[in-house]
């Protein structure tokens, strides 16, 4: 068990949906991840990711491309996120889940980087751009390290595939709720698709992410899942300058909006 | 090479896509079950007798095919040396190579039942040559290119438009080829469900390397029977530029069990110390970059960095990771020549022979001096004239002396 696990399997005890915040770290600026983090899990995030960006996030809408953009030019490395997980961990035992593209990695050493991960505090790791088929050449470093590697599943993924992905997930099952890239505005959570994940998916609690920006919208998603993950919703307010005790009412309108399972 | 690694070679991709280590598919999750479609439907097409008669009708009523293979007398002439031939892929409808593939591909679609068409394009010869087939099948088309590109290959522009392509500006990152790719990848990823992507080179996930690799080979087996046919034998060298790589592989991997000597010309762009260059397999490592391992022109933490060439089809960090494979296993070379060296080259062959080439081509061709220094007097050179100049008019008078 890490942190992450223990504090899924809690959720669950208490018959309560998970939150998860995703920041992209060093934005806006190169050291305000560890600050942004202790706030946000203050306000009733139950998870945090961090992602690590990447120059061509292909994934990505404009809001987070935008902030990879800014971050890289603030001069952020893998080495410079790690540093800030270890700075978090000094005051907080929130999950921290590392998500981001696969040449970094790849450029850093994928055995160094699950090593140095997990020492630094991180809890699990979100590698999109890695099928199921492709996620297996790292499945021994990232289960050595006790990292949770968290699979992705798509409206476009058949139902015995979303079996076998959740099979090979670890921590939880990240459910991409839209056809398309992150912050893809409005187009709701296909009821259909949940419910194939529902039936399909029973080894990990299922969290559904991509495009959920209002408390209704998470709301919506919550009932039909065990939680939710906001991005570009969250980075929005970031970009746009907004307070962080502003922002922190914002996660605490969503924690509260979330039902009880 | 041995026996051994050569039958290696003859058998790439492996069922998961891969060219020895590289290759494979590194995409979304919700692009999985499209290549999934994608690959059945392409191996059950790949022998399919009907659809490979239909592929070469479109190819010789439509496309041009085959295209001349011309001996370049004047320019062998001013080497003093071997004996150099022109593979005429500027022959082709719409002027370049491009066509070869996306006829293959436009047919996939079409057993696809998809109805909606994209493409990236960094030249705009790639873009040309889907809008063109898109057209003859009555699909809808939408073309990503950089703003560099659109304002340096104008002509294309106005062609792709004019038969009824809608072509979206990418302002993002390079605003070149790498971010046009970028943009129809998250075009694909937003409408998967009715559209077909076509890829316009031997790159992207599995398995459009190798699909492209097939729809392309078309040139080599060409040149295979031409050479034979004129000079009673097979060619000695091979030639020919490399952005993604795939008129150089379409040239090439008939030859790969051969003992030609084959040269993939990368662009040097202001000069390989620079740091202004596309040199991906002389500079780059091995990355993931637009869903496959391949070389990759990256910084020290693995951050995709800029290409640069006066060729927007050569301005690209990445490459098809068949080449990657051919380069670790010594099969293939690959060098680089310079933003000067290939205007140079252009304006040489325009006053020898004719015929002005596109500034990705005028790479392969500016190797010939050095390359001309190790032949022999009856070797044959086999150079892929990969498409024309038309689109490059403006760049070659800005840069006349
Ligand atoms: C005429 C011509 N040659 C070569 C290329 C480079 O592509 P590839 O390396 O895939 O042949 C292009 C690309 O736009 C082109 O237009």
């Amino acid at each position: 068990m890490n942190r992450l696990t223990t504090v899924l399997s809690t959720l669950r005890e208490r018959r309560k949906k998970a939150l998860a915040l995703f920041l992209t770290a060093g934005y806006p600026a190169a050291d305000s991840t560890p600050g942004l983090v202790l706030s946000l899990a203050a306000a009733g995030a139950d998870i945090i990711e961090i992602g690590m960006p990447f120059s061509d996030p292909l994934a990505d809408g404009p809001v987070i491309q935008q902030s990879s953009a800014t971050a890289i030019g603030n001069g952020v490395t893998i080495t410079g996120i790690l540093d800030g997980i270890r700075k978090i961990r000094e005051s907080s035992t929130v999950p921290l889940v590392l998500m981001g593209y696969i040449n970094p990695i790849l450029s850093y050493g994928s055995d160094r980087f699950f090593r140095d991960a997990a020492s630094s505090g991180a809890d699990g790791v979100i590698l999109p751009e890695l099928t199921l088929e492709e996620s297996v050449r790292f499945k021994t470093e990232i289960d050595r390290n006790g990292l949770s590697q968290i699979l992705l599943v798509a409206p476009t993924t058949p139902s015995e595939r979303i079996t076998a992905i959740d099979a090979a997930s670890g921590g939880f099952l990240y459910c991409v709720s839209t056809t398309g890239v992150t912050g893809s505005a409005g187009k709701g959570t296909p009821e259909d698709f949940l419910f194939r994940v529902k039936a399909c998916a029973k080894k990990n609690p299922a969290l559904v992410g991509f495009g959920i920006s209002t408390a209704a919208e998470a709301r919506h998603a919550a009932l039909l899942s065990d939680g939710v993950i906001i991005g570009s919703a969250l980075i929005r307010r970031l970009s746009e300058g907004e307070p962080v005790a502003s922002i922190s009412g914002w996660v605490r309108s969503i924690r509260e909006a979330l039902p009880a399972t | 090479m041995t026996g051994e690694e050569r039958e290696a070679v003859l058998s790439w991709p492996d069922r998961r896509g891969y060219f020895g280590p590289y290759g494979g598919q590194f995409v979304p999750e919700t692009l999985v079950p499209a290549l999934r479609e994608l690959e059945s439907l392409y191996e059950s097409l790949r022998n399919d007798a009907s659809f490979q008669g239909e592929y070469h009708r479109l190819l010789t009523d439509y496309a041009g095919r085959p295209t001349p293979l011309t001996f370049a007398a004047r320019l062998t002439a001013h080497f003093g040396k071997g004996r150099v031939y022109l593979k005429r892929e500027d022959l082709c409808h719409t002027g370049a190579h491009k066509i070869n593939n996306t006829v293959g591909q436009i047919l996939l679609a079409m057993r696809s039942g998809k109805t909606r068409i994209i493409a990236e394009t960094g030249a705009g010869q790639h873009g040309v040559a889907t809008a063109t087939v898109a057209a003859k099948m009555g699909l809808d088309c939408c073309v990503y290119m950089g703003e560099e590109d659109v304002a340096r290959q104008r002509l294309n522009v106005r062609r792709m438009e004019m038969l009824g392509a809608t072509v979206v500006t990418v302002r993002t990152g390079s605003r070149t080829l790498k971010d046009a790719t970028s943009e129809a990848i998250r075009d694909w990823v937003s409408n998967v469900k009715d559209t077909f992507y076509i890829i316009g080179s031997v790159v992207g996930p599995h398995p459009y390397p190798l699909m492209v690799r097939d729809f392309q080979s078309v040139i080599g087996r060409e040149t295979s029977a031409q050479v034979l046919e004129a000079e009673g034998k097979a060619p000695e060298y091979l030639l020919a530029c490399v952005g993604g790589g795939s008129n150089a592989i379409g040239l090439f991997h008939p030859f790969l069990g051969s003992s030609a000597i084959m040269t993939g010309v990368e662009a040097a762009g202001e000069g390989l110390d620079t740091g202004r260059h596309a040199a991906t397999l002389t500079r780059g490592r091995p990355g993931v970059l637009h869903g496959s391992l391949s070389y990759l022109l990256q910084d020290a933490n693995g951050q995709v960095q800029l290409a640069h060439s006066i060729s927007a089809g050569l301005d690209y960090p990445g490459v098809g990771p068949e080449h990657s494979a051919l380069k670790d296993s010594g099969r293939v070379r690959y060098v680089s020549v310079t933003d000067s060296e290939a205007l140079e080259a252009a304006r040489l062959l325009s006053r020898l022979e004719g015929i002005i080439p596109a500034l990705e081509t005028a790479h392969a061709l500016a190797y010939l001096k050095t390359m001309m220094m190790e032949t022999r007097d009856d070797d044959v050179v086999v150079v892929s004239l990969s498409g024309r100049g038309d689109k490059d008019m403006e760049t070659y008078s800005t840069h006349s002396e």
